[in-house]
């Protein structure tokens, strides 16, 4: 039965605990895993421009012996011409074994998915989903911290239309004894939808600021994100909001000295780089946790 | 027609009074060419209370999930040859297929062609559908 990944959620906490163990052994392993995919093809199937996500996906794909076929005008070569997602993805099930997705409007990657014959990875669809990049969160907390419980997690600057704020939310929800500390200004709040039917419903403690700096003391990890211009309507707002958090050397000294420090990339200012020396940066390394973590899925959803 | 006494149609009965109008659309019953009466504020016999009933005088087939959408709770009284044959209460569908249509502009049902809009119940106390592509609330 073939098998899609669109969203975080799609992958049980058991196979989520399954991808880390395969992870973790690749890491460990690397040249058992160098010709596992031989013979197969990884379709990267890009509607919009995400060169970090791709060559993420492409890394991974030939680490593990495979191949990739690249689309990276996926929106001029058939978008354009009026193809549908359904057709797009139909024609490339003939050609490759494995597709990873992005697309710039939400639901395009399950389209793709219920209309290919092979496993569609969503590479982001929109502002809705990312769950390879919340896989690489997740690894990196493992990795970091040990558990995912038992934390106190904070959550910096665009709240409200990050969608890897949402989407590692949702995923930490499902273990125990975890707290949330949501930092962000006035305008950038998380959505009451997610306040209400993820972490009211379950229970979760939460708190809201607009302080970084009363937050930091009490951080077991602190995911930065940044304000993106495109989720803004007007300049004027996106100027004002842009630079509302700024994290630096200096607001690091009151945090707890075994804290992590996460950031999805790109950052513009909100992690200054006088940060990145320090042992508490680990965004760099989760980028690294990226490509293993696609490693693990690519296995996973072949079969292999 | 006399809309007392059908001979072969159906009855929806129990309509929360003012969505009447709403299922009237919701079902196209103003592009058919047969008998129809939509009947606002009667009083309901049960409940004293007010109700709307519409009454198709032909044997069409209704799509219940539009009925469990927008009114649940309400009744079709299925009639053939003037008897009443089957009395059916209609619920919340877990799924609505090409009923509505997502609202948000960003959703990818805006513009793929050929794409069937599909809503699934996620929350049925507070009666919440979502779309299944974008998660955009009905
Ligand atoms: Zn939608």
């Amino acid at each position: 039965m073939k098998r899609s990944v669109i969203d975080i959620l799609d992958l049980t906490p058991a196979e989520l605990e399954a991808l880390i163990a395969t992870a973790l052994d690749i890491i460990d392993h690397p040249d058992q895993y160098a010709r596992r995919c031989a013979g197969k093809k990884l379709a990267t199937l890009f509607f919009e421009p995400s060169t970090r996500t791709r060559l993420s996906f492409e890394a991974a794909m030939y680490e593990l012996g495979g191949s990739v076929l690249s689309v990276t005008d996926a929106a001029s070569s058939s978008a354009s011409k009026g193809e549908s997602v359904s057709d797009t993805a139909k024609v490339v099930s003939c050609y490759a074994d494995i597709i990873a997705m992005r697309h710039p409007k939400e639901g395009a990657a399950l389209v793709a998915a219920q209309a290919a014959s092979i496993p569609v990875i969503n590479a982001g669809d929109g502002g809705h989903c990312h769950p390879t990049q919340t896989l690489a969160d997740l690894l990196t907390i493992r990795r970091e911290k040990g558990a995912f419980s038992g934390l106190t997690i904070g959550l910096c600057g665009d709240l409200k239309f990050g969608r890897t704020v949402h989407s590692l939310i949702n995923a930490m929800a499902r273990y125990p004894d975890n707290r949330f500390v949501l930092i962000s200004p006035e305008e950038l709040k998380l959505p009451s939808y997610v306040k209400k039917d993820v972490l009211a419903e379950r229970g979760i403690p939460y708190v809201q600021t607009t302080s970084l700096e009363e937050a930091m003391p009490e951080l077991d990890v602190l995911y930065m994100t940044r304000v993106q211009r495109e989720r803004f309507f007007n300049e004027e707002d996106y100027l004002r909001l842009k630079d509302s958090y700024i994290l630096d050397a200096a607001k690091l000294r009151t945090a707890k000295s075994d804290l992590c420090v996460m950031h999805p990339l790109p950052r513009v200012n909100e992690i200054a780089v006088d940060v990145d020396d320090d042992p508490r940066a680990c965004y760099f390394k989760q980028v690294l946790n990226g490509k293993y973590m696609r490693m693990a899925l690519i296995l996973k959803l072949l079969e292999l | 027609m006399n809309i007392d006494a059908i001979q072969n149609g159906i009855v929806i009965d129990h309509i929360t009074a003012g969505r009447g109008m709403r299922i009237y659309e919701l079902l196209g019953l103003d592009a058919l060419d047969v008998s129809v009466a939509l009947i606002k504020n009667a009083v309901s016999h049960q409940t004293g209370g007010k109700k709307d009933i519409i009454k198709i005088d032909s044997d069409m087939s209704v799509n219940f999930d539009v009925l469990g959408f927008v009114d649940p709770g309400v009744t079709v009284n299925i009639i053939r040859d003037g008897q009443l044959v089957e009395k059916r209460r209609i619920d919340m569908p877990e799924r609505l297929t090409n009923v509505i249509r997502c609202k948000n502009p960003r959703c990818i049902t805006s513009t793929e062609r050929a794409i069937d809009h599909v809503f699934k119940l996620t929350d049925r106390k507070n009666k919440v559908y979502r779309c299944v592509y974008c998660e955009t609330k009905a």
